[in-house]
């Protein structure tokens, strides 16, 4: 017997009968088809909607929460920042170039939507071990298609993350943010008003490519090779040049007031971009089918209605403003039609109103007639079962696993976690629009804070960082985002920011596991305590499920972005680096606990507790951080993160060429504990004095651990290393893994 | 009065605020040339700025140089007007004819955005009478067909016509004699690979490119 067309398209029966009832009758293929793709996880988050309500989201700054396009927080002198995270993992796993490359391109829409010129990008990207030749083939694809996007259209990718591990190999995780500014009062949302206000598409023919990218790729496991590969087809193809004419246009339209509202076409293309407009402004739309112009001459209305084509937008202008409108697309060789009209909303007691209807020409047959808001507010909610996994201890909040084993070689441990990220983000422009201060490779991002418009110098900068540790949130999900979190606060200060606000990738398994919900649920909890302690409220976020190969879920992965400002922005930060001479001292208290280490997971181990947090102490070490930094009392600076104590002075002796002699780590515990809330810094000798009384007003306790020169990277009785050694680990990790040529352009 | 430099911007072009930015700050007067307009107005330099014109679409510059403005840009060149080509820049005005030579992919086959070490070659040149020979300058790079080349009669007639105005320190792609940029015969048009306009101010980690552009200042400023 033949599956029931529902199934097939990714509904399951009791979805299909809601459908029944919501329509009073069965649905046709097209109007199933629209549902279909709005109602998948990736549209719907019908499986995390519940609990990512517990998210803190306000905070006098907020000027658009979670909901919209992308969060916008008002940063000063009339501006504002428009921000978004998102995943793009499996396109990428199954296209890398283009998986990628569309990422960037969409992640860009969702911010110029918002009315704000796209200045900034950022890439955490998480991969298979290097050792395996599929996850070199992905990460060289992606790389490559951040690059041939991003430079392309024009907008700087200034930092990310690149993580290596066996979690990843089959699934590997390609997040996007973007961060975009605008004129406070030019705040645009995707809606639309006016009945008889047109709504014209901007951009892109459509054509058959990611038909269903939301349902079939994105909400659901991969399989097997042969499955993963008639999967292809799913992927969209980007082109950079017509989204950069895009932006262009879509920002003159807004400068010349020209747009009622204006919506992006992402996930589930036109379905989802005619059915929000019209749901959020309370109205209706007819679009008409033929309107709309194809790549292929016999798409069928269902493709053409669900096609995930790139380079597209959907602007609602009123009737007098279209010929001013069509001649700025004009001038930009951007293509624009007018597809739909605004039609009343359920307010106005109208019993047609708030349908979205697809016509076969404006006077012709209607295809698909169904309540706009129907394919949103109606979506199922899922409280999906959770259930911790069997080795997880609630009281002591512990991951049971073996004892840790003892290593013997402690310098070549730390060798192994040295990695320069240099071959990925020196084939990204991070330079562009002349903001970046300090780029990819530092603790966090430096830009200078122009107004959009006028190009005026602000004398202020925005600092942004994102943050992930998979194997803290292996440990223990909601300590291990609450540590993330944290992360972010201290690499943000270590630029000399303050924190505003976070968006939030949450990369997880597959949903239907009750020990991915329970990580999720976890993870979600932990943000939310953090990010209240840390007065930094979440404006956004992207939920990334099904991210599992073969039965086995990825460790549970939230990515944090934090948008921070620096005040007055007259000098570059000091970056993590070290001076002859240097005194080295370590801010903060080292607790002896590998759990969730670096060190750890290459030594195989797994479980244990992770590091206490204690929010409040954290919150004054951010604070005594930015001042030191703000004062230029620090010659060098580095968070003390993944790889510990050691690999933070480890990193800035092969960044600056200095080596240094520590004394006083004791142990393996106290050289890779990944404690939170500590920095290392390398201090002048004659402002050694001022930094420490300005530690122990704030009560935070400080350890000399040694001085900066040399070339010998020596820690007494630990480890004793040759900086030329180290350096060349370093460099060449990437380097001579991923290969100096490209197979892609 | 402030000298007039025109930065023309394609569709695709990204680096023409940059440029305007850094020409304003240096006490130049910058306005936006639309590649579509025949006019330059009354302009005392060109720069045509980095980007991806027309997409780098058949490869870069092909399709720009049909571009109306090109054509009143090359009369400009003829009459011995300053034109500088920054990056995508250069490739366009490789294309167009009004400098010798091409770019290929860089050796390395990836694209490449790090700050290098140029050499002064030649003060001979509107982008290059402020500094002086053997100065090592410090500025960023930005491309992915950075790698110039030509025959070996023009490369011959480059470097006995003293024509190469900066050279790589170390050689980031593979151009030809570690060539980063070169000028015309007249010496009024200059094309190189580097971004001047990015190294303008310490916050960004480099001022050694304002010496370039306060030359090509000074060049509009005593016109032709």
């Amino acid at each position: 017997m033949a599956e029931p067309i529902h199934r097939s398209l990714g509904l399951t029966d009791d979805e299909a009968a809601d459908i029944d009832r919501i329509l009073g009758r069965s649905p046709n293929h097209l109007e199933l088809a629209m549902f279909a793709v709005m109602w998948s996880e990736h549209c719907s988050y019908k499986s995390s909607r519940l609990h990512l309500k517990r998210l803190p989201t306000e905070g006098e700054w907020v000027l658009v929460g979670p909901g919209e396009n992308a969060g916008v927080i008002d940063v000063g002198d009339g501006i504002a920042a428009a921000i978004r995270i998102e995943s793009h993992n499996h396109p990428a796993a199954i296209e890398p170039y283009q998986g990628a490359a569309t990422g960037v391109g969409g992640i860009l829409r969702d911010i110029f939507t918002m009315g704000a010129r796209p200045i900034a990008l950022m890439d955490p990207l998480r991969f298979g071990p290097l050792n395996d030749a599929r996850s070199r083939w992905i990460a060289e694809g992606v790389v490559s298609g951040v690059s041939g996007y991003g430079n392309s259209v024009g907008v700087p990718t200034v930092g990310g993350e690149t993580v290596f591990d066996e979690t990843y190999a089959e699934n590997p995780l390609v997040n996007v943010l973007c961060l975009g500014v605008l004129p406070t009062d030019r705040l645009v949302l995707g809606q639309a008003t006016g009945v008889g206000n047109l709504a014209v598409l901007l951009g892109s023919s459509t054509g058959r490519d990611g038909i269903g990218g939301v349902s079939v790729l994105a909400s659901a496991g991969f399989s097997d090779d042969e499955a993963d590969a008639a999967k292809r087809p799913s992927v969209q193809v980007g082109d950079p040049f017509e989204e950069k004419r895009l932006i262009e246009a879509c920002l003159a339209l807004l400068d010349a007031g020209l747009v009622v509202g204006i919506q992006d076409l992402g996930g589930a293309g036109l379905t989802c971009a005619t059915s929000e407009t019209a749901s959020r402004g309370g109205m209706g739309m007819d679009v008409d089918v033929n309107a709309i112009p194809l790549r292929e001459a016999d798409m069928q209305p269902f493709e053409i209605m669900t096609s995930e084509s790139q380079e597209r937008m959907l602007a609602i202008v009123e009737p007098d403003g279209l010929d001013e409108a069509l001649a700025i697309c004009d001038r930009w060789e951007v293509q624009a039609n007018v597809i739909g009209r605004v039609t009343p909303g359920p307010a106005t007691g109208d019993a047609d109103g708030g349908r979205l209807r697809i016509l076969d020409g404006w006077d012709g047959d209607v295809l698909a007639d169904l309540p706009a808001a129907s394919l949103h507010e109606d979506a199922p909610l899922y409280d999906r079962p959770i259930h911790a996994p069997a080795d997880w201890n609630e009281a002591e909040r512990t991951l049971v696993g073996p004892d840790l084993p003892i290593s013997e070689d402690l310098g070549g441990d730390l060798l192994d976690l040295l990695a320069d990220t240099s071959w990925v983000w020196s084939q990204y422009d991070h330079q562009l629009f002349l903001n970046t201060v300090e780029g990819p490779g530092g603790d966090a991002a430096v830009l200078r804070l122009k107004h959009p418009v006028t190009g005026d110098d602000t004398g202020r900068g925005l600092a942004l960082t994102t943050d992930g540790n998979h194997r803290w949130c292996a440990v223990d999900p909601r300590q291990g985002t609450a540590l993330t979190v944290a992360e972010s606060v201290l690499n943000l200060a270590c630029v000399g920011a303050r924190p505003l606000a976070v968006v939030n990738c949450l990369n997880f398994g597959n949903p239907e596991h009750p020990e991915v919900m329970w990580q999720l649920s976890e993870a979600i909890d932990g943000m939310a305590e953090a990010c209240r302690a840390l007065g930094t409220p979440v404006v956004g976020g992207n939920v990334s499920l099904y991210n599992e190969s073969r039965g086995a879920d990825i460790d549970p992965t939230p990515v944090i972005g934090m948008l921070g400002v620096v005040d007055r922005l007259d000098r570059r930060p000091p970056g993590p680096g070290l001076i002859d001479e240097g005194r080295l001292v370590l801010l903060g208290v080292t607790q002896p606990e590998l759990s969730g280490s670096a060190w750890a997971r290459a030594q195989g181990h797994r479980g244990g507790r992770l590091p206490a947090l204690d929010l409040a102490f954290h919150t004054r070490v951010a604070g005594v951080v930015r001042t030191l930094v703000s004062g230029a009392m620090v010659a060098g600076i580095h968070d003390v993160g993944s790889g510990g104590l050691g690999l933070a002075l480890a990193e800035m002796a092969v960044r600056s060429g200095v080596g240094f002699q520590a004394a006083r780590i004791h142990d393996t515990a106290e050289l890779f504990s990944e404690s939170p809330s500590r920095v290392v810094i390398c201090v002048a000798p004659d402002l050694l004095q001022p930094v420490l009384n300005v530690c122990e007003e704030a009560g935070i306790p400080t350890a000399r651990i040694g001085v900066a020169g040399g070339t010998r990277l020596s820690v007494k009785d630990l480890f004793d290393l040759d900086l030329a050694v180290a350096a060349a680990t370093w460099r060449d990790r990437l380097p001579s893994t991923l290969g100096a040529g490209t197979t892609q352009g | 009065m402030s000298p007039r430099v025109g930065v023309v911007l394609f569709p695709g072009s990204n680096c023409e605020q940059d440029a305007f930015e850094a020409i304003r700050d240096l006490g130049g007067d910058a306005e936006i040339l639309w590649h579509g307009d025949a006019s330059i107005g009354a302009v005392d330099a060109v720069i045509v700025p980095g980007g991806f014109a027309h997409g780098d679409y058949l490869r870069p510059g092909a399709i720009a140089r049909f571009s109306p403005i090109m054509a009143t840009v090359s009369a400009f060149a003829r009459d011995g007007g300053a034109v500088v080509g920054i990056c995508n820049g250069f490739q366009v005005l490789t294309e167009a004819g009004l400098l010798p030579g091409a770019l290929q992919k860089n050796r390395g086959l990836k694209f490449l955005c790090t700050t290098v070490s140029l050499r002064v070659a030649s003060t001979d040149s509107v982008l290059t009478s402020e500094t002086v020979i053997g100065q090592e300058l410090r500025i960023p790079i930005n491309h992915f067909e950075g790698n110039y080349t030509c025959s070996a009669e023009t490369l011959a007639e480059l470097q006995a016509e003293d024509r190469i105005v900066l050279r790589y320190v170390d050689n980031p792609n593979g151009s030809m004699d570690d060539i980063a940029g070169i000028c015309s015969s007249e010496r009024n048009v200059v094309g190189l690979m580097p971004h001047p306009e990015r190294a303008c101010r310490d916050l960004l980690g480099s001022t050694d490119g304002r010496p370039l552009l306060q030359s090509l200042l000074e060049a509009a400023r005593i016109p032709a």
